[in-house]
């Protein structure tokens, strides 16, 4: 059986796995829907008003039961109503979903665009003065939580030149690009400062293994001019460590940036999260993390495609 | 290098008229006031909902017969008159003609009536109907007038009724079972557009029974983080905004384009202690505690000073003299000798629970009480919880101690008869029953006589700071920000955007 079906075939026993986990762990967590809702007013209802109300949020019934009728749904690609929002998950994560992904994608431009040619000068250079500068700042961008960076960069602009991106709803790239992009260039600066700093750090390193090796000495004896060493001989093979590390942080992007989305006021799928968490709003969170598993799953089967296409040597599913 | 200086500079052009355009791109579009607030409302039905984050967008939408002014008068809203029958067991309303729904149809007291038996019904499981148990039957003479026949007198029905919680909805809509999905009410504006935790778009009730509305509507915007509001505010992205964070209601003023208005709530801070818990259990260790507490100090430390050291009634009229009531002046000599009598000399050790960012103080308040109280041999270990955690443990009374932000009510009994009566429905948060509190909060319930009233609470008040199962600690401001062309907005002990219904943007 090839490598893609055998791992395509997991996904459903990964994704049980998951519904599993947090079906139960959000109904451990103590507090319910109810107490969500009302807070310390909850105290004031009566047996029957509870009843009531667990009828209404769907948690009168034993978890099992619960489980398997969710679960029913989910099969049915239903996954159930959001009680906050009085609509289906599914809609309120795809209606969420887009801004999620441009940021991702738009923040990881940033990181790679930053991060990689910095990383190859860094190397290129290596333990001159300019080196050292690239890592001290690649060290200051990884050790900054990214909360830091966004409210400098909005009071920074709004006090000092009285502009501040539009906040509080998400204008659609195709429906109006420049209100697009001013909303979003400033949290995927934000969102990819870090990680322009993480890229910088490891492809320097990957660099430096590479140029060390026989094949890049062996082309420069040839007399293969110095651009030409560095971005066709040595950066493909240093590459496989970026597109690991891009990867799993992708995943993690398409799951939502919650700190970023809460300073900035996007609508994002982490504030989504955070929101249904927060609220108890057990249709949602389900959904919402079933989503991301599912996408962080795509995710990492892409990159591993991904190496073959890089590194010819490598083939997957052949044992070693 | 010169094309490269030339890319950049490029670039950063192009990202300073993306940014700008878009903050350039919202005109001053007609008159809509841009609102921002850090909470959204979790829910639309007006009985159910009692977080404030929804009472505050529902006030705008839906409206009770009466209502409270910013003195805590109750004024007409959609009843133009009422009367109490002289014995306090019956209460008539008379309807403002011109009360409409936003449909058009016009407000009958089968409305009302319907509306009440809809709380009333346990089925809906409204929380409010605790308030309202004293109502025994609900009569409509004619289409204008409502009489409530009540079980037993019971003066804090007036005030209790001035709640959103009690707000009149289409007899029609709860037929249909629509309540919470679809908002229509008699109120100023009208909800065209809700994205929870998002945005909300109001417009203007041109048949509001109330008055003309000089804006055309609310856009409200959901900024999580008080600092972007503040940011927001100061770019003029928004007009109006909510504050809660002391800390973030302090730099408004340093904005000369922006307006805070600051209003004493009725929301208390308090120390709650727990008496079923050992040594929390003895009278002198609880005085104890309370002597041992600078009140002062914890709200200068805590929120910046911004608030008034209180006791338990806060509400104007009933309020006293703080610093009148037993051990209000810190008192670590007297502690130390209550602690001692009641053979905890050496102290002890306890936990105080409190939420994560609920208030925004909260966290800060436990640790000044923490230092506070280690000066008599208290150790207090600070437990921070999620909201929604602490809550659970809170109703269940799984604690030594809380720090706790209590809402406040305009009436005394309203607002303290679930704590400190016999068959208060939150006995087991508070796990004290008391006999003198008992009988003053019978007492205060069905005594109409103002004057007579407010005598009765002063001794309630002074004994439950003596007995001191809580140590009250002190009233905090609502704010609200905003920019100078914003005029007439008059804000409420209750927090209420109501007075929005006036504003002009001039």
């Amino acid at each position: 059986m090839s490598y893609l079906a055998r791992r395509l075939l997991t996904f459903p026993l990964v994704m049980l796995g998951v519904s599993i986990l947090v079906f139960v762990a959000i109904r451990l967590v103590p507090g319910d829907a109810i107490t969500a809702m009302l807070g310390t007013e909850a105290g004031l209802l009566t047996p029957a008003q509870r009843a009531a109300l667990s009828a209404y949020f769907g948690i009168d019934k034993p978890i099992l039961v619960q489980y398997w009728s969710w679960l029913l749904g989910v099969l049915q690609g239903d996954l159930g109503i959001s009680v906050i929002h009085g609509k289906p998950a599914l809609t309120i994560i795809l209606e969420r979903f887009p801004l999620t992904l441009q940021l991702a994608l738009m923040s990881m431009c940033v990181a790679l665009l930053v991060g990689l040619p910095a990383g190859v000068f860094a190397a290129t250079r290596n333990e001159k003065i300019s080196d050292l500068a690239v890592r001290i700042f690649a060290m200051i961008g990884q050790s900054t939580p990214n909360f830091v960076v966004g409210l400098l960069i909005i009071y920074a602009l709004s006090a000092g030149f009285g502009i501040l991106p539009a906040m509080g709803e998400f204008t659609p790239f195709l429906t109006d690009p420049l209100r697009n992009l001013g909303q979003m260039i400033l949290p995927a600066i934000t969102l990819g400062f870090a990680f322009a700093a993480s890229v910088t750090r490891i492809s320097r390193s990957a660099m430096l293994d590479v140029l060390s090796d026989d094949y890049v000495r062996t082309a420069r004896s040839k007399g293969v001019p110095k651009r030409s060493v560095i971005w066709r001989h040595a950066l493909p093979n240093a590459l496989i460590p970026v597109v690991t590390l891009s990867g799993v942080e992708f995943g993690y992007l398409l799951g939502g940036a919650v700190l970023v989305e809460q300073i900035y006021a996007l609508p994002g799928l982490g504030r989504l999260v955070l929101e249904a968490i927060l609220q108890r709003d057990y249709a949602l969170v389900q959904g919402c993390v079933l989503f991301i598993a599912f996408n962080f799953m795509v995710v990492n089967l892409l990159v591993d495609l991904a190496y073959v296409t890089l590194d010819p040597r490598i083939r997957l599913g052949e044992g070693n | 290098m010169g094309r490269h200086l030339s890319t950049k500079l490029l670039s950063s052009l192009a990202l300073a008229v993306a940014i700008g355009a878009t903050a350039i791109a919202s005109p001053a579009s007609a008159a809509s006031l841009k609102m921002a607030w850090k909470q959204d409302a979790t829910g639309l039905d007006p009985h159910k909902q009692t977080a404030f984050s929804s009472i505050r967008l529902l006030e705008l939408i839906y409206e009770p017969l009466v209502r409270l002014d910013k003195d805590l008068q109750i004024v007409p809203a959609v009843a133009a008159s009422w009367e109490f029958a002289a014995d306090a067991k019956q209460l008539t309303f008379k309807l403002n003609p011109n009360a409409k729904f936003q449909d058009g149809k016009p407000v009958t007291a089968a409305d009302v009536k319907a509306s009440f038996e809809r709380l009333l019904d346990e089925k809906t499981a409204a929380a409010a109907r605790a308030n309202f148990l004293s109502i025994a039957s609900i009569e409509t003479p004619d289409q204008a007038t409502v009489v409530f026949k009540l079980s037993q007198p019971d003066a804090p029905l007036l005030t209790a009724m001035a709640s959103i919680n009690a707000a009149i909805v289409p007899a029609a809509e709860i037929a249909a079972g629509t309540i919470g999905t679809k908002a229509l009410g008699t109120g100023p504006f009208k909800l065209d557009k809700w994205e929870p935790n998002s945005k909300e778009t109001l417009s203007a009730n041109k048949d509001w029974a109330g008055g003309k509305i000089a804006i055309d509507g609310i856009d409200i915007s959901v900024l999580p983080d008080e600092t972007a509001i503040l940011a927001a505010l100061r770019t003029k992205q928004v007009d109006f905004a909510l504050i809660n964070d002391p800390l973030v209601a302090t730099l408004v003023p340093k904005e000369t384009s922006l307006v805070l208005n600051r209003t004493p709530v009725l929301a208390y801070h308090v120390l709650q202690m727990n008496p079923s818990r050992k040594p929390m259990d003895v009278l002198a260790v609880r005085q104890a505690i309370s002597c041992a507490i600078d009140r002062k100090d914890v709200l200068d430390t805590a929120s910046v000073g911004e608030g008034k050291v209180t006791g338990p009634l806060t509400m104007p009229g009933y309020t006293s003299d703080a610093s009148a009531l037993f051990c209000y002046k810190q008192d670590i000599a007297k502690a130390k000798k209550l602690m001692a009598e009641a053979g905890f000399a050496n102290g002890f050790t306890a936990t105080v629970i409190a939420a994560n960012g609920e208030p925004a103080t909260a966290a800060a308040e436990a640790q000044v009480l923490q230092s506070q109280l280690a000066e008599i041999g208290v150790k207090l270990n600070i437990k921070m919880m999620e909201l929604n955690v602490y809550v659970d443990a809170w109703l269940k009374g799984d604690f030594d101690m809380a720090v706790a932000l209590n809402g406040g009510r305009a009436d005394p009994y309203s607002m303290y008869n679930r704590y400190w009566t016999k068959t208060g429905n939150l006995q087991k948060v508070t796990n004290y029953i008391d006999d003198t509190l008992d009988s003053l909060m019978q007492k205060g319930r069905v005594e109409t006589d103002p004057a007579k009233r407010k005598v009765i609470f002063a001794d309630f008040e002074k004994h439950l700071v003596e007995v001191a199962p809580w140590a009250w600690l002190y009233t905090s401001y609502s704010y609200t920000a905003q920019q100078k062309n914003v005029q007439g907005f008059v804000p409420t002990p209750e927090g209420s955007l109501f007075g929005l219904s006036k504003v002009t943007l001039q």
